[in-house]
């Protein structure tokens, strides 16, 4: 049975992670090449959860095809769904009303903060560590529930169309995100306790899965992946969409392009979110909160781009109108695809445990890769 | 009070009186197995439901509560859940070695039982070289992981058992030389006179602080012999998915999981036996009331509170730390922990030859 075990002529050993593994979180699937415990070649084998959502889009109006992008990167629904809508908003060239902006703002925050919190949750678990991981969902859930009383919806949110806002604001909504805040702030301290101020927590991120900023450039990584490495690409402050420009809050950079780097990058941008939302919890115009619309939606002939910052990293939307009622062509820039294929490159002759802190310091949803 | 050399005597007395010697002999044998095999059923079960417990305590959740009052009954169904689960053998696994290793595991953890001191008079096997047993035997443990790794045909296993070979022989050495301190203060290998010795006080305090350099290294090479976090780098399960056991279903992954936690149990109980003075009550000095209160108190229960305590700290550990990396790992050992318990040996040392201890 030795055959069987996978050596290569070299001995070297050849492991399958996923598509059922732990460490993926998902349907990722990589075969590893080791020698002992170091790591020679990752090479992700995706498709496990292709679902042709791009391929679904064109067959549907412009009203609808923004419901299927919420399955895509699932932890960033707000947000997806909003690059979907700025781009037909752009097409049509509808000025949505200051009301659906800055809630539109707000909600993409919250999603921010929740889909972090997942992440810290799960790259702790990645680590060995349990507990984290509970405390972060004690906090995302307060999210979830403010999400749901609003949208109806707890993950899949489907709030944001075409022209504003789906329905307008639950009553509670400020008072709720009001005392969500203060309970996130010192909640935020108790992470740096548990997690970052850790010896053998800083001794697992520190110089692993290096990233230096030219390759983060030529990977096309974007996102807290980039600004780690010290690249500026931050869309949220580069081309600023809805009331960005008007809101006071920093671009998280770090330099050192390691696991910790990336994890401080998640960690901080938490709080810059927080400062966001806070700006704006109490500056919510009054009025409308969707423009009038005709009933069917028909974008112009041509070709329309947006881009939005997900807690990944940069979404893009393309599409291709031939002046009817559905797409003609739906293009979908993923930035969990780009991020991933830098994995490899920062892989290469660490130990077997420390590529799974680097994908945990990736951040990596998988249909989002997929798509 | 509350001995229970009582109960030992009474039945070596009737079983002498009814047969001959050899049979009384036998039959004691008999009653000491059953014995251990009852502690080793009941302890796995108490220990997984306090590590439940004690997680779901520090992870702001309830745990188990369904199955019985306060869930105390939950481990008892998850043991009938296992017994009656296929216990399958992959195919292109080494049969024999296989299924052997989960027996090996066990038999490991029940043979360290014997020496143990689990109340005043109450041992299985007083033994003059009780800690030289223990330390024997207990290496035996890592043959049982690095069969199961290597009978199972799966690289996660294989891989996994390899970290267990490494981690547990490097820890063993600070281990050993953990508890080599407290046989050159006490001058003797025998448990029940290591106990004796502490009378007046345990020798985590009467040893000053090497002692307390002596008993920190022995838990943290304990935590990392019996394979737990953040040492658990044989089971990593974001890693290598289970480790050693990915492929045993069954009873038979539920005898490698009560084997740890029995071991666990059992590197407590000798840590609380060299370091915390065994089922000795707590002693402070000329404090005679005082003392003569601790006295009251059961030995039994001060043997088990000890090693409760101890097994607490563990399980805290588990859930509060990452997991180290392998080359973390051994660097720890080799670099920190071994040089400091080899100095810290020849500062013991030096305390005995000098009588510089209480």
């Amino acid at each position: 049975m030795v055959e069987e075990i996978g050596t290569t002529t070299e001995g070297d050993l050849i492991i399958n992670v996923g598509p059922q593994h732990p460490a993926t979180h998902g349907v990722l699937h990589l075969v590893i090449t080791l020698n002992g415990e170091t790591i020679k070649k990752v090479e992700p084998h995706l498709g496990y959860i292709h679902r042709s959502i791009e391929k679904m889009c064109e067959s549907l109006t412009y009203r609808q095809f923004i419901y299927v992008t919420s399955r895509m990167d699932y932890l960033s629904a707000h947000i997806n769904n909003h690059a979907c809508a700025l781009c037909v908003e752009k097409g049509l060239q509808i000025e949505i009303p200051d009301r659906a902006k800055v809630i539109r703002v707000i909600m993409d925050e919250l999603t921010r903060i929740a889909s972090h919190e997942l992440w810290w949750g799960a790259m702790a678990m990645d680590i060995g560590a349990f507990t984290p991981f509970f405390h972060a969902f004690r906090e995302r859930e307060t999210i979830n529930d403010i999400m749901e009383e609003t949208c109806g919806a707890r993950l899949t949110m489907n709030y944001f169309v075409p022209g504003g806002l789906m329905a307008d604001l639950h009553p509670d909504f400020q008072q709720k995100v009001k005392s969500f805040i203060s309970l996130f702030k010192s909640k935020v301290d108790e992470y740096d306790e548990l997690v970052t101020g850790n010896v053998i927590f800083r001794n697992r991120m520190k110089d692993v899965g290096i990233l230096s900023k030219e390759d983060a450039i030529s990977f096309g990584c974007s996102g807290p992946t980039a600004r780690g490495s010290g690249v500026s690409c931050d869309i949220r402050k580069l081309y600023p969409y809805e009331v960005y420009d008007k809101v006071q809050f920093d671009e998280v950079l770090e330099t050192a392009g390691d696991s910790l780097a990336r994890y401080m990058v998640r960690l901080r941008e938490m709080k810059q979110s927080v400062r966001i939302i806070e700006q704006l919890i109490d500056q919510i115009p009054e009025g409308d909160f969707q423009a009038k619309t005709k009933a069917v939606l028909k974008l112009p002939k041509g070709e329309f781009y947006t881009r939005v910052e997900t807690a990944r990293g940069e979404f893009g939307v393309y599409i291709v109108s031939e002046g009817g009622t559905t797409p003609y062509r739906i293009k979908f820039r993923s930035p969990g695809f780009s991020n991933l294929s830098a994995l490899d490159h920062m892989a290469r002759g660490s130990k077997l445990g420390d590529l799974v802190a680097m994908m945990g310091t990736l951040d990596l949803v998988i249909p989002d890769i997929d798509r | 009070m509350w001995s229970l050399s009582g109960i030992s005597n009474i039945i070596h007395n009737w079983l002498n009186q009814q047969f001959s010697p050899l049979w009384a002999l036998i039959f004691e044998m008999v009653i000491a197995g059953v014995c251990v095999i009852g502690l080793f059923a009941a302890l796995g079960l108490v220990l997984v439901l306090m590590e439940r417990k004690v997680s779901a305590w520090m992870q702001i959740r309830l745990g188990p509560n369904r199955v019985g009052p306060k869930g105390i009954l939950q481990s008892l169904a998850d043991t009938l859940k296992l017994l009656v689960k296929e216990g399958m053998t992959p195919g292109g696994a080494d049969k024999f070695l296989f299924n052997l290793a989960p027996l090996v595991a066990m038999i490991v953890a029940m043979l360290l039982m014997a020496p143990i001191a689990f109340a005043k008079d109450f041992q299985l096997w007083d033994l003059n070289i009780g800690v030289l047993y223990i330390s024997a035997v207990s290496s035996i443990s890592v043959i049982s992981i690095l069969m199961a790794g290597w009978a199972s045909n799966n690289k996660y296993s294989l891989m996994g058992a390899m970290r267990s070979g490494a981690q547990i022989v490097s820890y063993e050495l600070s281990a050993g030389l953990a508890i080599l301190s407290v046989v050159v203060l006490t001058g003797s290998l025998n448990l029940n006179e290591i106990i004796l010795s502490q009378a007046d006080g345990w020798w985590i305090f009467k040893g000053h602080i090497p002692m307390l350099i002596a008993f920190v290294i022995f838990i943290i090479a304990v935590t990392a012999e019996t394979n737990r976090a953040p040492f658990d780098l044989a089971e990593a399960e974001s890693e290598l998915t289970a480790g050693f056991h990915t492929e045993y279903s069954g009873m038979k992954f539920a005898l490698f999981f009560l084997a740890e936690y029995v071991n666990v149990f059992i590197v407590c109980a000798i840590g609380a036996t060299l370091f915390l003075g065994g089922w000795m009550p707590f002693h402070i000095g000329h404090w005679e009331s005082f003392n003569h209160v601790m006295d009251y108190i059961p030995s039994s229960i001060w043997f088990f509170g000890k090693t409760f305590f101890l097994i607490f700290v563990i399980m805290w550990f588990r859930w509060t730390f990452p997991r180290l990396r392998i080359d973390q790992l051994l660097n720890l050992e080799w670099k920190y922990l071994l040089p400091i318990s080899m100095f810290n040996i020849l500062l013991v040392t030096l305390m005995a030859i000098l009588g510089w201890h209480f």
